[in-house]
């Protein structure tokens, strides 16, 4: 066997000089690593500008989602709104209708988490059957990033809520600032627990896809109402039933009739390696196999991983302990015997929920839902290592 | 020495940029006085900002602004502003939404999810158009428009007769269609109790196998991962596109410096800038494609009406008969009023009211439509 020339001979990056600082005073990823970038499925909306495309969880590990290639989705396209330009309005049944700038905002106490955001529509063109190849396109809509915000709370307490009365039954509608209007209806239980109003991620301001200056942070709900450029907060007594609670949303069963007000994201996981985008490119031995789990409802206590469509099951080992309501990722370290294998991995979040196989959603559900299909996914893994997108019996 | 100069004049010229920040004003407040329980931050909402904002309607009308319209009017404002997309009859055009029809599909496997089918609340169809359409042109209609367009899409599906005027006294009558298709989640009842048990561990179910291969439809985009049915080794696949997604906003305006130094670049930006009035209907630069306007590739010495695979209106088949071609000074005029310039034409745009506008579109078109 010849010695490695990459060894023996002195390589051009360790003779000649390479870039100065400053050469990208905000830099992109090396140039090697651009094939990992949110995509999009044309044929699934009329235009780009009221889309959504994928993150690239395939090519991912850990678990905070660099902003860079968080899924985006816009109603109305993303806007560009100064800080300077940024008003904040609190007003319907409140003691002191109020407008906040973005400086007042600076000015609460704040608070750090880490939280995904699910798309409801995550894992959606699955429902019909396995469509889509990678991991990214069947659920890459969710990030996970650090939030930096003020509670909810603390705003809906400096506007008062006397006047709200008895605050069982009433209503926070958000909205943003774009010209989608994006509005939704939260209850003020939750309005009053764990929302904030963030305006940093993973320390740094807000991209305009994600709704800079300051976007809604809903833990553990599904992303339609992280509303992005929030620029109202109105206390009511009823829901606003807006087009996004209504015509979308919602879930059809079969004998016709529909479920709305699905907010909380079920728990749910993926093996992101190896997948469709990821084979396994090393032969027999060892191999991990990694992924990501989450749940709306708190923290990951579990993730049992099948190498042989869901027969037999083994507890995969988490690579940190679970946060709630925030990625978590998983390692099954194991070793590849070159037979084909057919992956699946499969959540328990601290409720005690076990995540459902599609056959047990579609007995519940039917077949024309859109949103929150959490189901098990399976990989079908082949002799030369090649992964692809199937359902099982 | 020089060093020590240049470091001084750094710092002189990062605190400019502080105090130009904090002598700004619009983005200082008051100092906070103490509160019990809260900060005094922010100010009041003064009640022309609160009507301003506030425009939502909820499911029993509060919020509706007085007005009407009746399904006469409603069907002309339609076609000018929303039949672009959503068809003359509401009926949808290409990917954009159906409006119209649908009854009883609901309980079908692909359920047509309409306003007269589906959408329970009449106020989320007034709240709706009058906030958020024209796609494009958001905030534009008037509470008698949109009482007008409201009262038509009812028409469109069979729930009025062609007489019917919708207005703020009787809105809180109409009752949809759909209004109690809709039970609030239920997950926690029909699925969380039996999901919440201790998961099997082995020999879960007697045997497996494949039901479904996501190859059979072949629907992944670039950048997914190719399969096993393409025959293709683990060494070559999958096989990865460099995808134009990093710096795709670029390119147009690089190429354009290197044609011809005569251009603006900055008016070439801002005419970008413009062009955001447009692309919700059109397409221009590289693979651009017709989308419910005609892709605008090649404009300048373009022939009126004669984008292939386009479907027209009228008056723009009868200028390609008689030969009539876009030149800049058609462009401007027909921007300023598309529907003076061109009678019966189904954009739905109302206009660009600035000439700086007008020379920034168009350098933007010249600049990428090769």
């Amino acid at each position: 066997k010849e010695a490695d020339p990459l060894i023996t001979e002195v390589q051009e990056w360790a003779s000649l000089t390479g870039a100065g600082v400053d050469e990208t005073p905000y830099g992109l990823p090396i140039s090697f690593e651009k094939d990992v970038v949110r995509r999009n499925v044309e044929w699934l909306t009329a235009s780009p500008i009221s889309s959504i495309n994928f993150t690239p969880i395939h090519a991912l590990d850990g678990t905070i989602t660099p902003q860079g290639c968080a899924f985006e989705r816009h109603h109305s396209g993303a806007i560009e709104l100064r800080k300077e330009d940024y008003r904040l309005m609190i007003n319907g049944l409140v003691d002191r209708p109020l407008v906040f700038n973005y400086s007042d905002l600076e000015r609460f106490p704040r608070e750090n988490h880490v939280y995904f955001c699910e798309c409801a529509a995550n894992t959606g063109m699955e429902w019909a059957g396995a469509q889509l190849n990678g991991a990214q396109f069947t659920h890459g809509m969710i990030h996970n990033m650090e939030y930096t915000g003020v509670p909810l709370r603390t705003l809906l307490n400096e506007a008062g809520l006397d006047a709200a009365g008895d605050l069982k039954n009433k209503w926070v509608y958000v909205e943003g600032a774009d010209a989608s209007s994006n509005g939704r209806s939260i209850p003020m239980e939750k309005a009053l627990d764990d929302v904030l109003v963030a305006f940093k991620a993973n320390g740094e301001a807000l991209r305009m896809e994600h709704g800079y200056p300051v976007r809604l942070v809903v833990p553990g709900w599904e992303g339609n109402m992280w509303v992005k450029w929030l620029r109202r907060i109105e206390v009511t007594d009823m829901a606003v039933e807006s087009r996004e609670e209504t015509s979308k949303y919602t879930d059809v069963y079969e004998d016709g009739t529909a479920r709305k007000w699905t907010w909380v994201m079920d728990a749910k996981s993926v093996i992101t390696s190896p997948s469709p985008q990821m084979p396994i490119t090393h032969g027999q031995g060892p191999l991990v196999i990694s992924g990501l789990a989450w749940s709306g409802h708190g923290k990951i206590t579990r993730v049992d991983v099948s190498k042989d469509g869901g027969i037999s099951w083994e507890t995969a080992r988490l690579g940190k302990q679970g946060d709630s309501k925030a990625l978590t990722r998983f390692y099954l370290d194991t070793n590849w015997d070159g037979k084909p294998m057919l992956l699946q991995s499969r959540a328990m979040d601290e409720t005690g929920y076990v995540q459902p196989t599609k056959n047990q959603l579609r007995e519940v559900r039917g077949e024309n839902a859109v949103y929150h299909n959490n189901c098990i996914q399976t990989w079908f893994v082949n002799e030369n290592g090649v992964a692809e997108n199937v359902e099982v019996s | 020495a020089e060093t020590v100069s240049q470091l001084r004049q750094k710092v002189a010229e990062i605190q400019a940029v502080a105090e130009e920040r904090a002598s700004a004003g619009s983005d200082m407040t008051e100092p906070a006085p103490t509160r019990d329980g809260a900060f005094g931050l922010g100010r009041g909402a003064m009640p022309e900002e609160v009507a301003a904002w506030d425009v939502d309607v909820l499911p029993d009308g509060r919020g509706l602004p007085e007005g009407r319209g009746d399904v006469f009017t409603g069907d002309e404002v339609f076609a000018e502003k929303c039949a672009s997309c959503h068809g003359d009859f509401a009926e949808g055009v290409d990917n954009w939404p159906v409006l119209a029809g649908g009854f009883d599909t609901l309980a079908d496997k692909d359920p047509v999810k309409t306003v007269g089918s589906y959408w329970p609340y009449l106020s989320t169809v007034w709240d709706y158009v009058h906030r958020s359409m024209p796609f494009g042109e958001a905030q534009t209609l008037t509470a008698d428009e949109t009482y007008a367009i409201v009262a038509y899409i009812l028409y469109s599906n069979d729930l009025v007769d062609d007489d019917f005027e919708l207005s703020h006294e009787n809105f809180a009558e109409f009752e949809m269609y759909n209004t109690d298709g809709f039970v609030i989640d239920d997950r926690p009842e029909l699925e969380y109790s039996n999901w919440r048990t201790e998961p099997c561990m082995e020999d879960c179910k007697p045997s497996v196998e494949i039901t479904m291969r996501a190859t059979f439809l072949d629907v992944t985009p670039e950048g997914g991962g190719d399969s096993v049915m393409n025959d293709a080794s683990a060494e070559d696949t999958p096989t990865f596109v460099a995808s134009a997604q990093t710096g795709d906003t670029t390119s147009g305006t690089e190429t354009v410096a290197a044609v011809s130094a005569s251009v603006d670049p900055e008016l070439i930006a801002s005419g970008k800038k413009v062009f955001r009035k447009c692309q919700a209907c059109h397409d221009v630069g590289s693979g651009a494609k017709n989308k419910s306007g005609p892709h605008l590739n090649a404009l300048i010495g373009r022939q009126m009406g004669s984008v292939e695979g386009f479907s027209y209106s009228k008056v723009f088949k009868t200028a390609h008969e008689e030969g009539k071609v876009w030149d800049e000074a058609a462009l401007a005029e027909f921007l300023a009023k598309p529907k003076s310039y061109m009678k019966g034409t189904k954009m739905a745009f109302s206009g660009l009211r600035k000439e700086q506008d007008l020379d920034a579109i168009t350098a933007y078109l010249k600049s990428v439509g090769e």
